[in-house]
């Protein structure tokens, strides 16, 4: 069957789009999650809306599933192949087709980098906010798939919140477009149910995005604390009072370790925490607000607070968190990075009871986390050549992931569930809650070919169900319809 | 049926959905009880009413057995200061929420309730700084047609947990199910608010957006003229941002907002149409002949359309100008003649989403896009 969707696709896509070769194909066998890995049945080099709604109707025809993968840096298996299926690769889409400041809105190809995005607008005076840690390298359709966030998603929101028009190939290989350069087109929000689907309701192949205007002002501080306690109420005591920070990241003693090691971003000697506090907007605003943040953490028990001088120490401030999970490779050979979320006051108690974990199962976890909402980060490090090292760090993952739905958080913040943490979703979620969401799957996709095996354990039946189809129905659907 | 009977009572002169009078009418006390109602009444078409502000928005239900009433459905469930989020459920009044010194930054009419808001995703000055209800909704639960509850989302801000159902809910117009718990993510108190006011064309919002002195809204109103800013913040920086503000636009600084400052431009009875438009082009529909009110941040404004000729020449401008619509409310004898919702890219999507929801159709038939 592969031989023959791979013959129809070489003809209909031209030359140099399919792949069918093992070894090009294991060039795709993973995402950013490397422990997963499957080699796809076959590969396509999309260039254009054409072509991927080509491959997804020739899929649809042949009940052959599909995955889309942009830059393959998903971190939770997303874009992981089907052995038996089609990969279809958006990277080579990567134009910017419009910038329209006077719009606020930039129309881009799925395979654009979120930072080239954000280079291309800032001389305009405007950038993309949603700014995920692997911002140089991801794309923008992986972005509107996972619904990326980024450390300053606490101000300025997720990918969902930026997205407001997108052209889709959906399941059965038709193209639709949503949405567009204005707000609210009428109907049901399927760009809301789209972004952060994970590719399982088709794919994005044009997206229109908000651009924000860039702040007038950027002020960054670097607060070195004994221990994660007082970090965490100092966190606690900016958004007490009342300040919105653009970003409030923490990092431990261990992260900072690895994170020194690997970059020599210069963080304070002896420190058991740091935070670091970003402000944004107008310079009037900023100046009155950072004052009080530098007062909150000398409060807390900040021994030493560093203000970035300029544009590079700022970048040097966030270069040793934003390289934190490769860091961790420096003190040691293999490590887990976890994604969950807690409701951010109980961030000392869950910290303590992940140092308890650490230590009953004989492993060490850095920590990194978008302290200002939540958003864990635990690195779970271990030696894969030590026995039993391997399983014992996935048991203390996996004891965090069920310490964060203890505490009514959830299973991910950013990363996406993907094929990783599928397993986790009955402990959050219902039978019933689960099923209501498929619910929206089989509206798309009732065939279930897009990206199976994805978020849900187990997938529902989507029958053809017996609907109550009055006369008005009928007669309202002419005229209506605008594709 | 003793179960039906206990549940719902007879419907009264007043309950009456665009001139269909209802047969039933239930106020179910829970979640529980809601569930219990609709898996009783499978068979009963069903539209849901909050505080019965926006009843009149949309088309007519083609048929209506049962009206749920939120009344009951109400309070706050949790409210978290420290994590910025509350969980209220759906029949609480907006006006009624008491969240100190935080903020749910939705607006909509006086009185309405949090279900309404969201069901109809009402969008108001303030959107432009807080984003809308489907920016602030984090969580979600439901009761779908055959009775089943089921919840989204969660009450963290960031969770990307399974597929986002608060954002189909948002603006579903009760065609999905009944909403009994929403959880919103809140916003600080400003210290500090002041307007800025002048006689303006609308395309000086560029030169706001331009002067980056980040306002919580821009509003127009093309019959007076007027264009207001709210700028909210601290004490001082309020005062230095309005003072900026007021002198680039050669403006009054006021404490009080103008008279028409989200108010709806369309009077009882009359028909409202919102308009939505890509943000260069509000100076254009702002010029055009229809008199418009609205955000010029958003591209999100209304009108007042005198009749049938006019809800054309503005629907056709927006489309024209690569927006939409839609009309809100309308006198009977203009409802019946009139596609109230207009052109809806994406539509049989909408219909396979409707037929998997509600395969029976019995949520508000015929009140949505297409007759959905």
């Amino acid at each position: 069957m592969i031989a023959g969707l791979a013959e129809r696709l070489r003809r209909e896509l031209g030359p140099g789009r399919v792949i069918t070769d093992r070894q090009e194909l294991r060039t795709y066998e993973c995402d950013g999650l490397a422990h997963h890995k499957v080699v796809p049945a076959l590969a396509v080099l999309a260039q254009s809306t054409a072509q991927v709604a080509a491959t997804v109707r020739a899929c649809a025809e042949a009940g052959v599933p599909f995955v889309a993968r942009g830059s393959g840096t998903g971190l939770s298996g997303g874009a992981l192949p089907h052995a038996d299926g089609v990969l279809i690769v958006t990277a080579q889409m990567r134009d910017i087709l419009d910038i329209s400041p006077a719009d606020e809105r930039a129309v881009v190809q799925p395979g654009v980098i979120n930072l080239q995005l954000t280079r291309a607008t800032t001389p305009a005076g405007y950038y993309y906010a949603p700014d995920p840690s692997s911002q140089q390298i991801c794309s923008i359709g992986g972005n509107v798939a996972e619904n990326s966030g980024g450390a300053h998603c606490l101000k300025y929101g997720f990918t969902v919140n930026h997205v407001t028009g997108l052209e889709v190939v959906t399941p059965d290989g038709s193209v639709t477009r949503l949405g567009g350069r204005a707000l609210d087109p009428p109907g049901y929000d399927l760009i809301g149910a789209f972004v952060g689907s994970e590719g399982t309701l088709g794919v994005a192949t044009e997206v229109t995005v908000k651009l924000t205007r860039l702040p007038e002002t950027v002020r960054t501080l670097l607060a070195a604390f004994h221990g994660v306690d007082q970090a965490g109420a100092a966190t606690s005591a900016i958004i007490a009072a009342g300040v919105v920070p653009a970003a409030i990241e923490m990092m431990d003693a261990l992260a900072i370790e690895a994170a020194e090691a690997a970059v020599a971003c210069g963080y304070p000697p002896g420190a058991g925490a740091v935070l670091i506090v970003e402000l944004d907007g107008p310079a009037a605003e900023v100046a009155a607000q950072f004052d009080e943040v530098v007062a909150l953490c000398e409060g807390s028990g900040a021994f030493e607070i560093q203000i970035a001088a300029d544009d590079s120490q700022r970048a040097l401030f966030w270069k040793g968190r934003k390289s934190a999970f490769a860091a961790v490779g420096r003190i040691s050979p293999d490590y887990i990075v976890q994604d969950g979320v807690i409701p951010r006051t109980a961030l000392p108690e869950v910290l303590r009871r992940i140092d308890e974990l650490a230590t009953s199962n004989g492993v060490r976890v850095a920590n990194v986390f978008h302290a200002g909402d939540g958003n864990l980060h635990p690195l779970v490090l271990f030696d894969d050549a030590v026995p039993g090292e391997a399983e014992r760090a996935e048991t203390t993952s996996g004891a965090i992931i069920d310490l964060c739905i203890e505490y009514g958080g959830s299973i991910t913040g950013e990363h996406g569930v993907g094929a990783d943490k599928a397993k986790y979703m009955p402990r959050m979620f219902g039978d019933d809650d689960l099923d209501t969401m498929q619910l929206l799957r089989c509206a798309f996709d009732p065939a279930g070919l897009a990206n199976p095996g994805k978020i849900y354990p187990t997938p529902r039946l989507c029958g053809e169900r017996p609907g109550r189809h009055t006369a008005g129905d009928t007669a309202n659907r002419d005229g209506a319809e605008v594709f | 049926m003793t179960a039906l009977d206990e549940l719902t009572r007879p419907a009264g002169d007043d309950d009456v959905v665009g001139g269909v009078p209802a047969r039933l009418v239930a106020a179910p006390r829970d979640t529980a009880e809601a569930s219990a109602l609709l898996a009783a009444t499978q068979d009963l078409t069903v539209v849901i009413r909050g505080a019965g502000t926006k009843l009149d928005w949309g088309p007519p239900p083609r048929a209506l057995d049962l009206i749920i009433d939120t009344r009951h459905l109400a309070g706050v469930v949790e409210h978290a200061a420290g994590d910025l989020i509350t969980i209220v459920r759906a029949g609480t009044p907006l006006g009624s929420l008491d969240l100190g010194e935080q903020l749910l930054a939705l607006d909509g009419p006086a009185g309405a309730t949090v279900g309404g808001t969201v069901a109809t995703a009402t969008s108001g000055p303030r959107r432009l700084h807080y984003g809308g209800v489907r920016d602030l909704l984090i969580g979600i639960t439901v009761v779908r047609a055959d009775g089943k509850v089921a919840k989204a989302g969660g009450k963290v801000v960031k969770n990307v947990a399974g597929y986002d159902l608060g954002k189909l809910y948002t603006g579903s117009y009760g065609t999905l199910g009944l909403i009994t718990e929403c959880a919103f993510r809140l916003h600080p108190r400003p210290q500090h608010a002041l307007f800025v006011r002048a006689v303006a064309p609308p395309a000086e919002a560029a030169r706001i957006r331009a002067a980056a002195i980040a306002p919580t809204a821009v509003e127009i109103d093309s019959a007076t003229g007027e264009l207001a800013v709210l700028i909210e913040g601290t004490p001082d920086g309020v005062r230095e941002r309005a003072d900026l503000l007021a002198k680039l636009l050669n403006a009054d600084i006021s404490d009080k907002s103008p008279e028409w400052w989200g108010a709806d431009p369309w009077a009882p009875g009359g028909i409202g149409v919102k308009l939505s438009v890509p943000l260069s082009a509000v100076p254009t529909l702002a010029a055009g002949p229809d008199a418009v009110r609205g955000s010029a941040g958003t591209g999100v404004l209304y009108a007042a359309a005198a009749g049938i000729t006019e809800v054309e020449r503005l629907r056709a401008a927006c489309v024209r100008l690569g927006g939409h619509a839609v009309v809100l409310t309308a006198p009977p004898d203009v409802r019946d003649i009139l596609d109230m919702w207009g052109p809806t890219p994406g539509l049989p999507l909408m219909r396979r989403i409707k037929d998997q929801f509600d395969p029976g159709h019995r949520f508000a038939p015929g009140r949505f896009v297409g007759g959905i």
